[in-house]
Order: structure tokens, then C-alpha cells, then sequence
């Protein structure tokens, strides 16, 4: 499908004109679905990509959240050097965690990526001093946009926006700079190898594959974008909170990329778009979202298992072999 | 040191703790040993059960020996949904991939949990304890309630139970005849079908016992179902999936680290947990009394 049309670019375009629809909330929701977009992207690389399930790719969120949030609030580090630092922690973090992990099969590395993410929050939960424990710490302050007001004032279209819209542009521009990443690394001969690995990984190490090596990379490079994705978070949310790298919200990424279609590149993004369009539009009705979410997860699980993208995928294969057969 | 008094009631509190979390981590593990599925809705069967048991005291009004009557009844009713639950639905997902049917169990966990808020609110429930241990003892200098002593008790009695079901009865020879290899089991002729659903039904009755039981001391609550599943998971991973004796080691640890963890350390006492739990899984990650699988 997205061999001829470069989707993503029309994505990118289309997202950069939301803010002109002059509404605040749907800048707000944009923005979220934006950096969800990244994080559940992130996870395809372990879980629809290598065939590795990660319980706990909060963990990386979470620590990326914080690393981004202490450095602006409690250091006063400038946003150029507070953001890759986010990759920089969670992806250390990775190494660590991944080294251990990626040495288990299926259901067992599932269970220590969950037990390591748990630790993250604990660490977070408790340590009052660096992370304002239980309370979380709010007030995260925006990136300076000040030098755009001052550059906006030669050139049409840049200057006059809000704050909020200002850090959407920015989040839509580096989000879309760590999707196509991304993306570059799965078309590339190493995300071949990665899903040789999801397919058959003994035959993988026959062939001369280092398949925990590959699999450690392909491990620290999808925490170092979940890290990303936090710091962007943290900053969009007004605040960090422990609840970051809880396992829930482990979960909520999972059922992103589920609903989505794992192991499609763009599956993933339009999970996050249409789980939170979806919430935000149940929220308003009712107060049980959990329940919707369920049947939800349910109906897709016996209907659907491809998810959004997949059954998109078989529906547009059909119409274009009935095309080409007329 | 602290006074030993208090080390040994600390100690006390914390297997009162570890017994509960049998109760529940057990139908975790026997899930898991048979079915080989991770069940995240355990945790809100435990919730159910513990909503059904506060119901049931209501509906009984004042009469002797309600507690247990209520405690029985929601066992047995979230036994009957866990029934339901895999006849309906769970069954037309074996032999699927196993994230599918994880994914299956949390969003079972995330219905059955909003059912239960829409039902009972979000007010915290309680349950009185039953009359005939209201009552407490003193032991080496600590005050302790009886019905904390009751259920030190009644976990190795139900381990003990278990025990003797697994190995000595014909239901438990099928179980694990199938823990080891379902297909073969199949093949010979046995109904694993009628055992699957009854594998269940038993985990649930655990799990809903384990909630009607802890009513009475801990306030029922939205949200108790997502904290007891980590730490039911904690327990199971430690002891060994699947293994009935390593579910119960791994339930005395966790309570003992963790009620001399806040002794001790108070900050760290969660983060012990976990740590013990990714050390188990790094050094042995079929857990201290499991096997590994195949």
C-alpha cells in the first residue's frame, strides 16, 4: 500500500494544519495522539517486529518522562539538551534491563521486562527527593519559543501562535523526525534480520545471525524512542507522574499497537489515533471508558486479529483485485 | 534491634499476608501450569469475590454463621462466572498466539472491574469479621487477632488439600497429565475440554475465596484488582510457575520481605519486591520450585 503513496508524509502534512482549524482542544489532542503515535511505534519494533511481547516498555516512557522533566524543572537545562537526554536515560536503561531479558524466551522475558518496569516505578513512587515521589512533579515548564516570536516577525505564517501550538509543531517535527528513524530502521537490512529473528530465530543463528545481540539493539533502540516519546510527554502533560512506568500504562501501549496491527509500520500510529479519538468521544458519555476499552479488545480479539490496519489491508487487496479483474 | 515481640508480630502479619496471597497467587499458577496463559482477570475475580461475599452478608442478614455462608457463596459464584467465562469466550482462543489470549484476560479483568464499579460504586465496602473470631490472643508478648491466626492456618491447609488433590486423585492426575502434555492427553482419550473449564472453575473459587476472605480486614475498593494481580505475579514468579509448593514459598517470602522491608527499610520495601522478583528471573526464571518449560 505504501509503496506508491507516502503516507507518512501525507500524515505529516495533513497534522501540520490542525492547529489552524483554530481550535485549542483539537491542538491538545493532536498533540497526544502524536507522541502516543511515537511510543506505540517504538513498541512495533520489539513486539511486531521481532516477535518480542515487552510487558514493560513504560519503563522506558516513564524514565525518558522524568529525565526530560528534571533537567528543565529542577536544572533549568534547555529543551535542545533536556530532550535527546531522555533518549539517552531510557535507552541506558534499556541496556541494562535488555541485556537480562533478551537472555529469556517468550513468556518469561515478557514477565521480567514487567518485573523491571515495576522496579522503575517503585524507584519513582518512593524517591521523594529527585522524582517528588506519590505527588509526581508538576509544572513542568515549556520549551522557549520566545526566539520564534522574534524570527515570526519577518516571516508569514511562523509567529502569533500559542505556546501549546507552538510545542505542537515542535512535537510533530521531532516525532516525525523518529518515525521516518524509524521506519529507515526497519527497511534496513537490520530490520530484515530482526524479522528473520520474529519468524524463526534457530534459523536466524544458522544463518549467522547474533540473534540476542540483534535482539539487545533492537531492544535499546525501541526504549530510547519510548524514552523520546516521554520526555515529549511529561513536558505536553504539564507534569511527570509515577504512574508513567506503571503497568497499565504498559498495557494501554500494547492494546495501541494491537488495535492498530502489529508488525504494519503505520498500525500502530492509527491505534493511538483511534483509541484516543475514541476515549475522548466516550468519555464525554460515559464515566465507564475501562468497559467500552474491554468490549472493545474483546470484539477484536475474535473479530478482527490483524487489527485496524490488517483488516483495512485485506479489505483494500480485495477491492483491488476486483478492480483489476473488471 | 527492635523488641522481638515486635519482630515476631511483624513476622505474624507478614505470613497473614503471604496466606491471603496464596489463596490467590495458587489459581494464578494453576491457570498457567495447565493452560500455559498468563490470566490478568485473576486479580478482579478475587475483587468479585470480595464485592460478593459484603452482597451476600447483606442478603443474610443477621443469622449464624453468615460470614462463611457469604464467603462460600461468592467462591462458588465467581467459580460459576470463571465457568462461563472460558465455555463462552476464552475457549475459541487456544491455539491462538499467546498475546491474544493475555490481551483476552485484561480486558476481560477491565469489564468484569467497570461491572463491579457500576454495581457497588466506588464507596469503599466492609465486612465485619465473623463473631467467632472477633477475638484476639497474646503469643510471646504480641496481640494477635484470631483471624489472622485462622488464616496462617487455613493456607498450608489448602495447600495441603491442593496437594493431596494433584497427586492422589483422578482429576488431579488429568491436570497434570496435561500440565505436561495436553495433546497426548487428548489423544488418549480424555476430555481435556471438560477439564480446562473445571481448571478454571477451580482457580477462580481461589481466587474468589481469597477475596471473601481478606473482607473483613482490608476495605473492598475499585482498583484492588490491578494491585493484587502484580502482586499474585510477584509471588508466582518467585516460587515457579505452575508449582503448587513453590507458589506457597514464594508467598511466605514476599511477606516476609515485604513487612521487614517497611520495618527496615520503609521507602524501599516495594522496590525489594521487584528486585527479588527480576533476580529470580535472571538466575533461575523457571522460578526457585519450578520446572522450566519444555
Amino acid at each position: 500500500m505504501s509503496a506508491r503513496v507516502p503516507w507518512g508524509l501525507v500524515a505529516f502534512v495533513a497534522a501540520l494544519f490542525v492547529p489552524a482549524l483554530g481550535s485549542r482542544f483539537y491542538t491538545f489532542l493532536a498533540t497526544d495522539v502524536v507522541i502516543w503515535a511515537l511510543f506505540a511505534t517504538s513498541l512495533n519494533l520489539l513486539v511486531g517486529y521481532t516477535g518480542l511481547v515487552s510487558f514493560g516498555h513504560a519503563a522506558y516512557f516513564g524514565v525518558g518522562a522524568y529525565a526530560t522533566g528534571i533537567l528543565m524543572k529542577k536544572l533549568g537545562v534547555s529543551f535542545l539538551l533536556a530532550w535527546p537526554a531522555a533518549g539517552v536515560f531510557a535507552g541506558a536503561c534499556a541496556v541494562v534491563f535488555g541485556f537480562f531479558c533478551v537472555r529469556l524466551s517468550r513468556i518469561y522475558f515478557a514477565m521480567l521486562t514487567l518485573a523491571f518496569a515495576q522496579i522503575v516505578w517503585a524507584i519513582c513512587f518512593k524517591w521523594n527527593e529527585l522524582t517528588g515521589g506519590e505527588q509526581g512533579m508538576p509544572e513542568i515548564p515549556y520549551p522557549d519559543f520566545g526566539w520564534i516570536e522574534r524570527l515570526g516577525g519577518r516571516l508569514p505564517l511562523l509567529g502569533g501562535w500559542r505556546t501549546a501550538e507552538y510545542y505542537y509543531f515542535l512535537t510533530l517535527v521531532l516525532v516525525a523526525a523518529c518515525v521516518w528513524a524509524l521506519h529507515r530502521i526497519v527497511t534496513s537490512p537490520f530490520g530484515r534480520m530482526l524479522t528473520t529473528i520474529r519468524e524463526n530465530a534457530e534459523r536466524a543463528e544458522f544463518i549467522g545471525v547474533n540473534v540476542r545481540r540483534s535482539e539487545l539493539v533492537a531492544f535499546v533502540l525501541a526504549g530510547t524512542f519510548a524514552g523520546l516519546a516521554g520526555g515529549l510527554f511529561g513536558i505536553f502533560n504539564r507534569g511527570v507522574f509515577p504512574d508513567f512506568a506503571y503497568w497499565t500504562k504498559s498495557s494501554e501501549v500494547l492494546i495501541m499497537t494491537l488495535l492498530g496491527g502489529m508488525g504494519t509500520f503505520y498500525g500502530p500510529s492509527i491505534g493511538a489515533l483511534v483509541l484516543i479519538l475514541l476515549n475522548q468521544q466516550i468519555v464525554s458519555y460515559t464515566e465507564y471508558w475501562p468497559l467500552v476499552l474491554g468490549t472493545i479488545l474483546v470484539a477484536l480479539l475474535f473479530g478482527f486479529p490483524g487489527g485496524i490496519a490488517g483488516a483495512v489491508g485485506a479489505f483494500s487487496g480485495r477491492l483491488l483485485r476486483k478492480v483489476r479483474s473488471a | 534491634m527492635p523488641d522481638p515481640s515486635f519482630v515476631f508480630a511483624q513476622s505474624l502479619s507478614g505470613l497473614t499476608a503471604a496466606m491471603f496471597l496464596f489463596l490467590i497467587a495458587s489459581g494464578l499458577s494453576l491457570i498457567f501450569g495447565v493452560l500455559r496463559v498468563l490470566n490478568f482477570a485473576h486479580g478482579t475475580f478475587y475483587m468479585l469475590g470480595a464485592y460478593l461475599a459484603y452482597q451476600l452478608m447483606l442478603w443474610l442478614g443477621a443469622g449464624p454463621g453468615r460470614f462463611w455462608l457469604a464467603a462460600l457463596g461468592a467462591a462458588l459464584a465467581v467459580a460459576l462466572l470463571g465457568g462461563i467465562v472460558e465455555r463462552l469466550l476464552f475457549r475459541h482462543l487456544y491455539g491462538k498466539d499467546e498475546l491474544y489470549q493475555l490481551l483476552f484476560t485484561y480486558a476481560l479483568g477491565l469489564i468484569l472491574s467497570d461491572a463491579a464499579k457500576i454495581v457497588w460504586g466506588t464507596q469503599q465496602k466492609s465486612v465485619s469479621r465473623p463473631p467467632e473470631l472477633a477475638g484476639s490472643f497474646s503469643l510471646f508478648g504480641a496481640t494477635i487477632p484470631q483471624y489472622n491466626l485462622f488464616v496462617i492456618l487455613l493456607g498450608p491447609t489448602i495447600a495441603l488439600a491442593f496437594w493431596f488433590v494433584l497427586q492422589r486423585t483422578r482429576v488431579g492426575r488429568f491436570i497434570r497429565a496435561a500440565a505436561l502434555d495436553r495433546e497426548t492427553l487428548g489423544a488418549l482419550g480424555a476430555n481435556v475440554d471438560a477439564l480446562y473449564t473445571r481448571v478454571f472453575m477451580l482457580a477462580s473459587f481461589l481466587g474468589g475465596l481469597g477475596g471473601a476472605l481478606i473482607s473483613p480486614m482490608r476495605a473492598t475498593v475499585p482498583g484492588m484488582d490491578t494491585e493484587v494481580i502484580v502482586e499474585a505475579f510477584v509471588v508466582v514468579v518467585i516460587g515457579g510457575l505452575g508449582s503448587l509448593w513453590g507458589t506457597f514459598l514464594g508467598a511466605v517470602i514476599y511477606g516476609q520481605v515485604l513487612s521487614f522491608g517497611i520495618l527496615f527499610f520503609p521507602r524501599f520495601s516495594i522496590f525489594a519486591v521487584f528486585a527479588l522478583m527480576a533476580a529470580v528471573l535472571i538466575i533461575r526464571p523457571w522460578g526457585l520450585l519450578g520446572r522450566p518449560l519444555r
